[in-house]
Formats: structure tokens, sequence, C-alpha cells
């Protein structure tokens, strides 16, 4: 019966994703003079060169990150909208670390990620303790905090750390002895993806194997009977947003010191709403989120890879993803069906369950 | 700081804060409807993208503006309601649902846009419309209060205009009092016979219609094009301002003023010494504190019962 | 008299099983106040549900004013001119008292909401009704017993000539007590036809024109009120079919382990739910607490166990003082709950049998490392667990939303008991669930009782606590009125005198009983 739930919940997410994708490919057909074509490239472009699978494994790396920073929010029970403000935190503060603070090759990288994770950790630690301490919205408050930190952030880069010599308004380069290096020339993959195979692993014993961990799931699915049960909500509240916000900020220093080796984001990149779409279809388990971001990524690179061979815009994705997310949660979807089985079982059984 | 005084003081500042505010006071109004019937919007953001580029493509296919108003506010509508089918019948998570149609506005606009006109990203061929500034008369005679306030397009006025039709909806009229009552309190609402998703429905599709006019402001006024990820979070300081106003039209419609404020002094702000990012986070952290304030105050309520009973023991 | 409602050989069976109504005959004349009485699952919310259309009988018949009716709904209910004033209101809080009274039935000027018009309508309905309220305030501003006055107005503002109060009176002071019955009388005097559903005798003795009481689905006795002295109703209403007995060693009190000293606690609103609770609890005895629902057990529990923070007073577990402790301390001292509520507090639904098990010692050296959790303890202690009381499973691993409510709770009861407590202090810890568990679960109460564990029995079912306790305390408004030494000798018809506030036991005696 555990299996059959899983195999339901599994399934229904497929069926989700191929909804979607379906969807995907019927605007294809409409719009494309070439949908054949079109077809080929989104659906395999990704693996067709070492620089185009290479392009493929970049993009995951941020996503695993903050999918997983979302993950452990959602699975204490909290939101946590503010992985895009703890990120891009995060990558200013690498930043900071790798201009300011000349160290030695690896201990200098590693510096700079510890960095990272304590300013991503900083703005989660904001919303862990308005929350814990006064019952103020997460929501809300990590909203805000996203511009608080973009600002501040921005202010940060543009007045202490801009290279006048640059034509646009970005950082000086960082020194080499903070890279992330690249690990499979001529693709720019780097060491970020040890970072997020680490926090992969990482965050899956710490959510099951550890009493925290264990703390953190009771709170997020009944807490009261956390409270019940000894358990200190108000730490898991705030521990939990900690944690995410320290592997968010992971997400921004991957970017920062691994492709651009200078901070030039000008907007907020995105990523903390990435995060939520995957973590969505991962079901907030941090062995899903790999697979979930390594699906985002190859859909969004395969569109790309679309865009430029063919007419069809690489935006249809957006379109696949918010579907998925809708059919993915959408309760009712396939709930029916569901149901039936399980009555089924129950029959088959004669249990009362 | 006395230039940034004379800057502050000056018509020009006046004109750009108003300017400015229009697309935030929709958004911030949608936000409060939605939310006193028990709805976080957060797919604003997405709504107003999706009307920004309907009223663009719309305008330009009829070669009217008011035209490709309508058809902004349709789509915002029918988009706003999408969303609400997914939460109410179906039973997404709203916040993922609001986020998903964000999601689907951001890259979605821009596809469109390019199977329409072959524009990628913004609007360069397209012939669209903008709608008309009003100069007011009498008003704009006025010195100093006349260039601040005439002169406008028109959908500032209707801004204005809002605030006033939305605070009068929601404290005057039989629905507005049911919308908040659902919003409060369902079970109370359903047990005299008010149906809850109807009224969901319908504060979702005002939200929509609001958020569809800040979008249009956007691409029909603000400038006269409509390019990728042009509201650039207007959405959620909407949402923002929304909470800051304590989600009362009035009270959010200085909010708005006081992010537009913000906005507009952080662009006179880059001439001086003062950093404008500092600027631009102040109303933020305002609402940062005002959510920690009211929240402490939630708090105070609830532990007031002890202090009482203490006294009568 | 002109019979105005008549409820036909209703008969309403719960898919688990419960006949909680069956065949009930229940008649109501026109201008009566009616109560309807009986102990907590007596049947008396299932048939109000019935005439509400909130649950569809499995038989029987509805008829008001002499015809028959079909109700799915409460607003079809209303619209036949019933209303109901609930246990918690129904009210939206920052709305005014007006807004929240004409609600759906708007009075209006154009588009407008024609706020004067309505005023005045709530102004007029409160006058004729005698029911003052205040048009303008908050319904959050407002006291309970205006809440109240303004729950009745909106079912009479509705046109309702039936209106049903299910337990008016459990959240008011005696002041508002005897507003309330002021006003009752006087929509009696105006035609008005009341069903009051009530435990407190000596209201119903006051207010009531008949009673008809019920008891284990049935109806057991329709009397005049004038005819019947209150002894004679709580005697129908907890006169017993079976009694349960239980094969319990002589109890050996040994040192005092749990000692409540003048306890206090209060509503927001100032009304006291615990006033002076002193008591204590021994190593080896069970005590039980008997009492009707809503007198303050709830609240003495969550104190009890550290999950609500007392207003005044002491409390001791094993000579260490305790008041205002976490749940946390109070664990880490060896105080085991078991929670009313299962679901709310007793579980994670989510998560496995497993996962709940350990969810108060999953910090404890058996079951964790510096860093990782030892899963093979975790699932070792499961399983032991689960055989040993007995939980219907396929596997530890199974999801507790999966087991029926008997075996949730006994994954509950197995936590609680495993823990080696001190102190158990259970909150009506057999209730929902089917015969053989409630067997199995006092038996393994006096088991650990016997062994050494102080009990504290809590329970609204009569049966229940006078077989397993030793020793009983009646609760009533918040107070110890009653108390026992020995739970056997007590008849039912005694408690039921204390536990419906008939009778009080004076300090003295009440001293004696408890030192």
């Amino acid at each position: 019966m555990i299996r059959r739930e899983l195999v339901f919940e599994i399934g229904r997410t497929l069926i989700a994703i191929m909804l979607a994708l379906l969807l995907g490919f019927i605007i294809i057909l409409l719009v494309s003079e070439e949908p054949l074509e079109a077809f080929q490239h989104f659906v395999l472009g990704p693996l067709t060169t070492t620089r185009r699978i290479g392009n493929w494994i970049e993009a995951t790396i941020p996503l695993v990150l903050t999918g997983l920073a979302v993950s452990i929010a959602f699975q204490a029970g909290q939101f946590n909208i503010g992985a895009e403000g703890q990120l891009f935190f995060g990558a200013v503060t690498a930043t900071i670390v790798g201009i300011s603070f000349p160290l030695p090759m690896y201990v200098h990288v590693l510096v700079a990620l510890l960095g990272a994770m304590l300013g991503g950790a900083l703005v989660g630690a904001i919303s862990g303790l308005m929350k814990a301490r006064w019952g103020a919205s997460e929501l809300v408050s990590s909203l805000m905090l996203n511009y608080v930190f973009y600002r501040f952030g921005l202010y940060l880069i543009n007045h202490h750390f801009r290279d006048p010599n640059a034509g646009a308004m970005v950082s000086y380069r960082l020194p080499e002895t903070v890279w992330l290096q690249w690990i499979w020339p001529p693709t720019r993959v780097h060491w970020g993806l040890w970072v997020a195979i680490v926090a992969i692993i990482f965050s899956y014993l710490f959510i099951y194997r550890t009493r925290w961990g264990y703390a953190l799931r009771m709170t997020g699915l009944n807490k009261d009977f956390a409270a019940y049960a000894g358990i200190s909500v108000t730490a898991v509240v705030i521990y939990s947003q900690v944690i995410s916000g320290a592997i968010a900020g992971l997400a921004g220093a991957a970017d920062v010191l691994g492709l651009y080796r200078r901070f030039q984001w000008q907007m907020l990149p995105g990523y903390g709403f990435d995060g939520i779409i995957i973590a969505t279809l991962a079901r907030n388990h941090p062995l899903g989120v790999p697979i979930a971001a390594l699906f985002l990524a190859y859909i969004r690179s395969g569109a790309s890879i679309m865009s430029r061979m063919t007419d069809v815009s690489s935006e249809m994705v957006a379109i696949i993803q918010g579907i998925m997310i809708l059919l993915v949660t959408a309760q009712a979807f396939l709930s029916k069906w569901h149901h039936r089985a399980v009555v089924k079982e129950a029959k088959r059984h004669g249990l009362n369950a | 700081m006395g230039s940034m005084l004379r800057g502050i003081f000056s018509v020009g500042f006046g004109y750009s804060m108003l300017r400015v505010t229009t697309p935030i006071l929709f958004a911030a109004l949608g936000a409060v409807v939605s939310e006193r019937a028990g709805v976080v919007n957060i797919g604003l953001e997405g709504i107003m993208l999706i009307s920004g580029v309907s009223g663009v493509l719309f305008s330009a296919w009829t070669g009217s503006a008011w035209l490709g108003l309508l058809g902004a506010l349709l789509m915002s509508i029918l988009f706003a309601l999408f969303m609400g089918y997914f939460h109410i019948k179906l039973g997404t998570d709203i916040i993922l649902a609001g986020i998903a149609l964000n999601v689907i506005a951001s890259g979605g606009t821009v596809f469109v846009l390019y199977v329409a006109s072959g524009d990628r990203g913004i609007s360069s061929s397209l012939a669209s419309k903008v709608m008309p500034t009003i100069s007011l008369p009498v008003i704009s005679k006025i010195p100093v209060l006349g260039p601040i306030v005439s002169g406008h397009n028109v959908l500032t006025y209707f801004a204005l205009l809002a605030v006033i039709a939305v605070w009068y909806f929601m404290y005057k009229t039989p629905v507005g009092l049911r919308l908040r009552a659902v919003g409060e309190s369902p079970d109370s609402a359903a047990s005299v016979g008010i149906s809850v998703e109807r009224m969901r429905f319908l504060a979702l599709g005002i939200s929509g219609l609001l958020a569809g006019f800040g979008g249009a402001h956007l691409s029909m006024g603000y400038v006269s094009w409509f390019s990728r990820d042009m509201t650039a979070g207007r959405g959620f300081i909407g949402l923002a301002a929304s909470a800051l106003g304590g989600v009362h039209p009035i009270g959010t419609a200085i909010a708005s003023l006081f992010f537009g404020f913000a906005d507009a002094l952080s662009n006179y702000m880059q001439s001086l010494s003062i950093p404008s990012e500092f600027v631009q986070m102040i109303p933020y952290l305002a609402t940062l504190f005002g959510l920690g304030i009211f929240a402490r105050q939630q708090m105070a309520k609830s532990q007031k019962g002890k202090k009482q009973a203490k006294e009568v023991a | 008299m002109e019979t105005l409602l008549e409820m036909k050989a209703i008969t309403k069976v719960y898919p688990n099983g419960v006949m909680a109504n069956d065949r009930v005959d229940f008649r109501v004349n026109k201008g009566e106040i009616h109560a309807l009485v009986g102990e907590n699952g007596a049947g008396k919310t299932t048939l109000m549900k019935v005439l509400f259309g909130l649950e569809v009988p499995d038989g029987g018949e509805v008829y008001y004013k002499g015809k028959p009716l079909q109700v799915t709904s409460p607003l079809q209910a209303i619209r036949n001119g019933i209303g109901m004033v609930h246990q918690h209101f129904m009210l939206a809080p920052s709305l005014t008292v007006t807004e929240n009274l004409v609600l759906g039935v708007e009075p209006r000027k154009g588009l407008a909401f024609d706020w004067d018009q309505a005023v005045q309508t709530v102004t007029d309905l409160s006058k004729r009704y005698n029911l003052p309220v205040d048009p303008l305030a908050k319904i959050e501003d407002i006291p309970i017993g205006m809440r109240q006055k303004v729950e009745i107005l909106k079912a009479l503002l509705r046109g309702a000539e039936l209106l049903v109060l299910d337990e008016p009176t459990a959240v008011l002071t005696p002041q508002e007590t005897e507003e309330l019955f002021t006003a009752l009388v006087g929509l009696k005097e105006q035609g008005h036809t009341m069903i009051f559903i009530s435990h407190k005798l000596n209201e119903v003795k006051q207010i009531t024109d008949r009673i008809t009481v019920m008891r284990g689905g049935r109806i057991v006795g329709v009397r005049d009120t004038a005819e019947v002295s209150e002894a004679d109703i709580s005697r129908l209403m907890v006169g017993r079919d079976v009694i349960l007995k239980i094969d319990k060693p002589p109890a050996k009190p040994q040192k005092r382990i749990l000692e409540v000293q003048n306890l206090s606690y209060f509503t927001p609103e100032g009304k006291a739910l615990l006033q002076d609770v002193s008591f204590s609890v021994r190593a080896g005895e069970i005590v039980g607490i008997a009492g009707v629902e809503g007198n303050g057990q709830r609240e003495l529990v969550e104190i009890l166990t550290g999950l609500r923070r007392p207003h005044g007073g002491l409390i001791s577990v094993d000579g260490y003082q305790m008041s205002g402790s976490t749940p946390r301390q109070m664990r880490d001292l060896g105080v085991a709950h078991i929670p009313e509520d299962r679901m709310l507090h007793g579980v994670a639904n989510e998560a496995s049998i497993e996962e709940n098990l350990i969810a108060d010692r999953v910090q404890m050296p058996e079951y964790t490392r510096k860093v990782f959790l030892k899963t093979e303890a975790i699932a070792s202690n499961a399983q032991t667990l689960v055989t040993e009381f007995n939980v219907r499973t396929r596997s530890p691993k199974t999801p507790i939303k999966m087991l029926s409510g008997g075996n949730i709770q006994k994954v509950v009861v197995a936590r609680e008991f495993s823990s080696n407590p001190r102190l158990v202090i259970a909150n009506q810890p057999t209730r929902g669930v089917d015969v053989g568990a409630i067997e199995f679960i006092h038996k393994k109460l006096v088991e650990i009782c016997r062994a050494g564990a102080a009990v504290l029995l809590i329970s609204a079912d009569l049966n229940e606590v006078m077989s397993v306790s030793d020793r009983l305390l009646v609760i009533y408004g918040g107070q110890i009125v009653a108390a026992f030494p020995e739970a056997n000798e007590v008849s039912e018809e005694e408690l039921g005198l204390y536990m419906l506030g008939i009778q009080t036991q004076g300090d003295t005696q009440l001293k004696e009983a408890l030192a």
C-alpha cells in the first residue's frame, strides 16, 4: 500500500509532465512551419554535442541548489519565496570574499562558498526569526527581503566593487584562486557540480537521517503534534529557514564563481522561482530534486536550441513549466481515479483502513 | 542636501511620482480585493505582463488604443479566472498557482509576441497605440499643482478613480460586504447561503481587471511598447503596498504613493552622492517593519486575555 | 398543544458501525422551550444534524408544521424557518454587528448597501426581541454574551420560528446566562419555539417546558419539566445498560507523583475555566476525573502537559516545580500524554507508524548518535511496539493515515506507555475506538499503573472512569466538586448529581478526600 501510494504520486507527476509536454508539441505544431525539425531540436538537441551537454549540466547546477533550498523549507511547512534574494545576496558575499580576501588556492574558494552560505542564511534567518518570534508571515517577509537584499547587494557591488573599466555595471574580475574550476573542457561544467552533489547528499541525510531533520519533517506534517511530542517548533522554523537560505546562497555563488567569474547580475535571476518549480516536481524529496532539475534544464536547453535552429522561440518552455506546476499541485487532478483504486484495494483486502 | 530638496519639491518630481505610482497602485488594489476575499494573488505580476502584451497586440491590430485596452482587460480577467479555477476547483495551492501563472506569463508573453509579430522580446515592429494623455481643465492652469496633476495618461486618472471605486465596492455595496465576509470567515458566510467559491472567483476577476489596467498602463502609457518582463516586480510591489496599506484601498493608495515616491526619488538621487539603492530599499524595509509590528500586535492581542484574567484573579 | 416539529423513527448509522440514532421519535410543540439532554455521544448532535440536513438519515421522516420536510442544507433549514445557534459562533470578527446580521439579506439603496436601513432593522429587531446589541460595534470588540445575542438575532432576522440552541450557556458568565434566559422567555411569549441542548440540569429545570432525554442513541424519556426533579433527569441520563468489568488488583498507592495546587486558567474574556483546582496523584493509583465535556478538562490536561501556561497555581511532578514548563521538560520528567484528539495532537498522519513511535524519544541515545539516527533501533522499537500493542498493520513503515481509528489510538498509546513514564495523563483515551481496542487500552492502563506509574484518567465516559479508576474526582465548571476515595463505591446516580452541578461536596469533605 505504501508502494502504491508512491507509484500513484510518481505516475501522477509523470502524467502531468506528459500533458504539459503534449501541450508544448501542439503549440509547436500550430506556430511552426517546420514542426518536425523543431520537435527534433527540442527533444534531442541538448545531447547532440559535448558543448550542448555541457550547457545542460551547467544550467542544472544552480537549479539543484535552489530546488534543495526550497524543498527543505517546504518540508518544514514553511514557504520560501525568498530563495531569490538569498541566492542573490549569497552571490554578492561570495564576490566580496573573492575580491577582498585574497587567500591561497582551494582555501579561497571554500571560504567564498562559506561566505555565500552565510549571506544566504542571514537572509533566511530574518524570515525565520520574524515568523518564530512574532508569527509574521514568512511569505510576505521573504518577498520583501528579496527586494531589500537585491538593492543592498546592488549597492555593495555598484559602489564598492564595480569595475570602472568594464562597459557594464559589473564587479571586478575574480582572482583565479576563487574560481570553481572547469572540469570538462570545452564545456564550462565546473566544481559547482561537486558542490551540488554534496548538497544533495547533505540534504537527504539531514532530512531523513538526523533528529533535526526528523523534527523538521514532523513540524511540517503536523506542528501541533510536533509541539505535543516535545519538539521545539520555534527552533525548527528558524533553522529550516537558515539552512534553506544557506543552500540558496550556494546557488548564487555557483554561477558567479563557476560561470561568470565576476558579479554581473543587475536583475534578480529568477532561480528562486525555478527552485519552487523543481521542489514541486520533486515532491520536496532531495533525491527527486536532481532529476527535476536535470529535466527542467534539459527542456530549457532544448527549447533554446530549437529557437536558434528553427522558427519556434524558446519561451514556449515557460508555458510547459507553468502547466506542469498547475497540474502536479492540483489535488483534484486524477484523484477520482486514485480514490477508486483505493476503494478497490480496500475491498480486496477487506480492511477497514 | 539643498539640491535634493529642490529636486523633491520640483514640479517634475511630483509629476513623475504620480506616473510611476500608477501601475503599482493598480496592482496593489488588485491585491487588496483578492486578499480581502481570502485569496493571495501572487499572479499579479503575470497578469500585468499578459495585459501589457495584449494591449500592444490588440491596439496594433485594431488601430485603436481603447480596443487595445479592452482586449488587455479581457485577457487579464480570463487568466485571473484560469488561475482561480485551478485553486478553487482543483485544489492547487494558491501561491503555487500564482507562481505558475507568473512563469507562464513571463515566457508566454514573449512567445506570443514573437508568433504574432516576429519581434523578439520587444515589440519594435508593431504600430501599437498609446492611451491618450489628458490635460485637466482649470486645474492645469493652477501653478505648481497644475503641472503635477494635469497632463497625465488617462490611466493614471483611472487609477485614482479606481481607489474610490474599490473602496466604494468593498465598503458600500452588499457584494463588497459578502466578499469581505467570505475572506474573513468563510464558514459564517456559507452558513447564510453565500457561495464562497463564487465570491472568490469574483474577487479574482476584479483583481485581474485591476492588474490588467496596470499592465496596460506599462505598455500603452508609461512607454509605447511591450518588452520582456517589463513589469520588473511591480506585481510583487503591489502585494507589498497592500500589506503596508493594511489591505485597505485608501491605506494601500498611500502606500503605493510611498513606493512611487521612493522610485521617483531614486532617479533624482543618482546625480547626488546618496546611493539610489538605499532609497529604493526604504519602502520594502518599511513593509517589513510594518509586518513585524502588525504581527507583534496580533500576538499581544491574543495574550491580552491573560492579563485581564490575572486582574480578575 | 399543536405540534411544530416531529421527527419519526430517525435512524443513523455511521460508517464505523456506530448507531448514533436508533429509531428516534422526537416531538416539539409550538411555543415551548424543549430541552434535549443526554451524555456526550447520546445522539443529540446527530439528531440535530439530521434536522439541518448535515447528515442524511438511514431511516425516518421529518414533519414540520404537519408537512413532510426534506432538508439537504442548513440554508434550506433557514428558509423553512429553522435556525441554529451554534456553540462556535458563525460571525466575522472584524465586521460590525449590523454587517454580520444582514449578511446575505442586505437592504439596498440603488447599487449601494443601505447602511441606515440596516442599522434601523437591527435596532428594531433587537428591541422587538429584547436582545440588546450595539449595531455599530465590531464583533471582536463585544463580549461573548452579546455575540451570542447577535447569533440569535441572525436566525430571527431570517425568519426562524424554531430555534435550536446548542449548549448556549457553556460560554457565558452567570449574569449573561440570566440575561439570555430572560430573552428566551421573551421569545417564547412572542410565539417562538426553542430546542435547548444542555448538560446543565439546573438551567434546564429553570427555563424549559418539556424535556427529552437521550441515551445511547435512543429516547429514554419525555417529561414535563415541572413534574421531574433534577435528580430524576440525571438518573434517566446516566442509567446504564451494561457495566464494563475490569479485573484489577487492588491499588497500592505510594509516593505522590503529581501535585496540583490552586490551579487557575481564564479565557481572554476573563471567564474562569479552571478555578483553584487542587489534587494529587500517587504512584500506583489511577485517579479518574469525571465530568461532562467542556468543564475545564482540556485546559487542565494541556496545562499539566506543558502545552498551555496556567494563570495561577502550582504544579509539581515528582517533587520538581513544573508550572509553565514546556512539553519537552514535562516529558523529560516522565510525563506521558494520551491526547483527547489523536489526529490533532497524537500523530502526524502522513508519517509512518515507525516515525510516529519515536516522536518523543528521538533525541535519546538509544535512537540517535551525535548526528545520525539509529535506523535499526528505530525500526526495532516500532516492530516491538506494533507487536506488543497489537497494532493491525502489514508493516511499521505504513503511513498512519492507512490505519483505522482504533489502531491509530493504539500507536499513540504504545508510544506513550513505552516511554517508561512516571505519570500518565490519559484524556478520553478510548474515544471513538472499537470495543476490542477499548478493552485493550483499559488493560494497559491498569498494567502500567500497577507497575508503578501514576495515572490520571480524564473521561466523559462514566463507564470508563468508574471501572478503571481507583479514586475518583468530579470536575464541574472548572472546579473539583467531589472526590471519592473508592471509585467503585460510588453509584452512577450520585456521580451524575455532581457532574451535572446539582450537588457539590462541602469544603471539609473535599479536603478530607483529597488529602
